[in-house]
């Protein structure tokens, strides 16, 4: 077994232990980078020296008997996150020359906790989108049959985890972009709470939806990743002060006695009747354990797509403000005037879905339109929350499909935004609830392809997801495999 | 119809974008399929229900009106697409 498919806990204990080197473990993740990165496209900038380099040092602390939470673990790091000195385009032409002057709070926690990073990875332009096709460096091919997407739009982020082309990666999700590539491609994804991992030199897309979260082998990484990302950051004014349990004391705890609800208008017409034959799976594995079952009903389910897309457009719509070729990033040279600057610069500089989610977003917040748009949205916002607050009061955790369907083909939904759109059906109430949420893999279609199934559990209770997932993972039944790259 | 294309164009100009005729036929029809769709939100009656603007507790976030550390002029300017004397300089504004 290469030591880039081994785990963050597996490789530290190795580390530890003098069994092998940072330098070692770097080096096969380059050589599994040389060897599919050109079928996969995981990364739009590579970090090949300063990695190395990095590793090097990372070996020599560990030789001092310097003990780092992610000590010489070589990382993949989406694109919208700020490394100071390095490209950050968010997948953009807009920010195609873009080097930011500071590290995102997250990628300097990562760095103090000693991880090395190989690259910045592929998305879908400003995370708009649930396949990576939209990014202007190129689409993102799924590890597990290179004629499908990685989903999005941490595509890259999920692909480069599922090939081992890195550890563990850092995704963000607005409206399931974490979950959906981690079941697409067969691994863990988790989104936090609204407010639990810090924002600081996050590209803003939706600012009352964004989230950073990691993108891991298994559970028990994604509780290493959450212990060095999570926690209070006064550069953020969304981060919430509250005390950051240890995430690993939740592994292999007893389920037995937990409540978990299957709400009944995730399992709809339309829905692969591959995946809910895999979610009705983990249900009977986790009845197995001791966990009770009930149904439970969150009514407005069928009201969050049309919610999630006014909303998310609306705060886009003034975040992506900013871009008007005067500060940074690219500016078209043929402006006649500022006006004709401002217009060029956004048209040439943004792609074709930015710029209709731009115009979605501008007409609901636009006057005439507010009250019936914007406003209604937020209304019904508020009830889809209420749902939720309803069924946490009888269940510790709700168990739901990630996404309707398996890996669907590149290009099939492209021409079509709506049906794009309805991709996210099952994820998008979570950011709308501001609720976590993580994707565990639970199976495999027929063809082959990774089913996904996602836990829900109210603020702040990542732990309750951690504790399940991780007993989930464990006497889960079916076979595990890897792409056949 | 939605949405029309004079409405297009009119939200473009907010928007500070531009469309080629082709374009602007292709966004009204898909504007106007979306729009369509969240027609579904009518079918809710929500008076009385106080809108979400975010998930948290929070209300504002204050900090100390204390001077801290910035990057600089010279750092800032660096993503310039075009500097001159200390500024980001842009197309002439006033005629």
């Amino acid at each position: 077994m290469e030591l880039c498919e081994l785990t963050i806990h597996e490789l530290l204990n190795r580390l530890a232990a003098g069994e092998t080197t940072s330098e070692k473990i770097t080096e096969s993740v380059f050589r599994r980078i040389a060897g599919v990165e050109e079928r996969v496209h995981s990364f739009i900038t590579l970090l090949e020296e300063p990695a190395m380099e990095a590793a090097r040092e990372e070996d020599r602390a560990i030789g001092q008997g310097v003990r780092k939470p992610l000590g010489g673990i070589p990382l993949a790091i989406k694109d919208l996150l700020c490394t100071k000195g390095i490209r950050t385009t968010c997948g953009s032409r807009i920010l195609e020359n873009f080097i930011p002057p500071y590290d995102a709070t997250v990628v300097r926690k990562l760095r103090d906790a000693g991880a090395v990073f190989v690259g910045k990875t592929n998305m879908d332009e400003f995370a708009m989108g649930s396949s990576t096709e939209t990014s202007h460096f190129g689409i993102t091919r799924n590890p597990w049959d290179l004629e499908r997407i990685p989903g999005g739009s941490s595509g890259g982020s999920a692909a480069a985890v599922a090939a081992d082309e890195c550890i563990a990666a850092i995704g963000s999700d607005t409206g399931g972009s974490i979950r959906q590539p981690a079941s697409l491609c067969g691994i863990v994804g988790l989104k936090p709470t609204y407010g639990r991992v810090s924002r600081f030199g996050l590209v803003a897309f939706a600012s009352s939806l964004d989230q950073i979260g990691p993108f891991t082998k298994d559970v028990e990484d994604c509780s290493v990743m959450m212990n060095v990302i999570a926690g209070y950051d006064p550069r953020e004014s969304t981060s919430v002060p509250r005390e950051v349990p240890d995430y690993r004391t939740f592994l292999g705890q007893d389920v037995k006695g937990m409540t978990v609800g299957i709400p009944k208008e995730y399992f709809i017409e339309g829905i692969d009747p591959e995946v809910s034959s895999a979610i009705r799976g983990v249900v009977k594995t986790l009845e197995g354990l001791g966990v009770s079952v009930r149904e439970v009903s969150l009514p407005h389910t069928e009201y969050c797509v049309a919610i999630y897309y006014l909303i998310a457009p609306a705060e886009a719509s003034s975040n992506l403000a900013r871009y008007d070729g005067v500060r940074y990033g690219f500016r078209s040279r043929d402006g006649r005037d500022l006006m004709d600057m401002y217009k060029k610069t956004r048209s040439e500089g943004f792609g074709t879905e930015v710029k209709r989610r731009i115009m979605i977003g501008t007409y609901g917040l636009s006057a005439g339109y507010y009250d019936a748009y914007y406003k209604k949205a937020s209304q019904v916002r508020a009830l889809l929350k209420r749902d939720f607050d309803e069924a946490f009061r009888e269940c510790d955790v709700l168990i739901t499909p990630t996404s309707p369907t398996p890996a669907f083909r590149i290009g099939e939904k492209m021409d079509d935004p709506l049906q794009m759109y309805l991709c996210d059906i099952f994820t998008l109430s979570t950011n709308l609830a501001g609720i976590p949420g993580i994707s565990v893999p639970c199976g495999f279609s027929g063809a082959g392809l990774p089913i996904g199934a996602q836990f829900l559990a109210g603020h702040f209770e990542e732990g309750k997801l951690l504790r399940l997932a991780s007993a989930y993972e464990k006497h889960a039944d079916f076979e595990k495999r890897r792409p056949a790259l | 119809m939605k949405i029309t294309k004079k409405e297009v164009e009119y939200v473009a100009h907010l928007a500070r974008l531009e469309f080629s005729e082709t374009e602007k036929d292709k966004f009204t029809s898909q504007l106007n399929d979306i729009l369509v769709y969240m027609d579904i939100l009518n079918r809710l009656d929500t008076s009385g229900v106080e809108p979400m603007s975010h998930a948290t507790v929070l209300s504002n976030a204050f900090r100390e009106d204390k001077v801290v550390e910035s990057i600089g002029v010279e750092e800032a300017l660096k993503n310039a697409p075009d500097e001159a004397r200390d500024c980001f300089r842009v197309p002439k504004v006033i005629e």
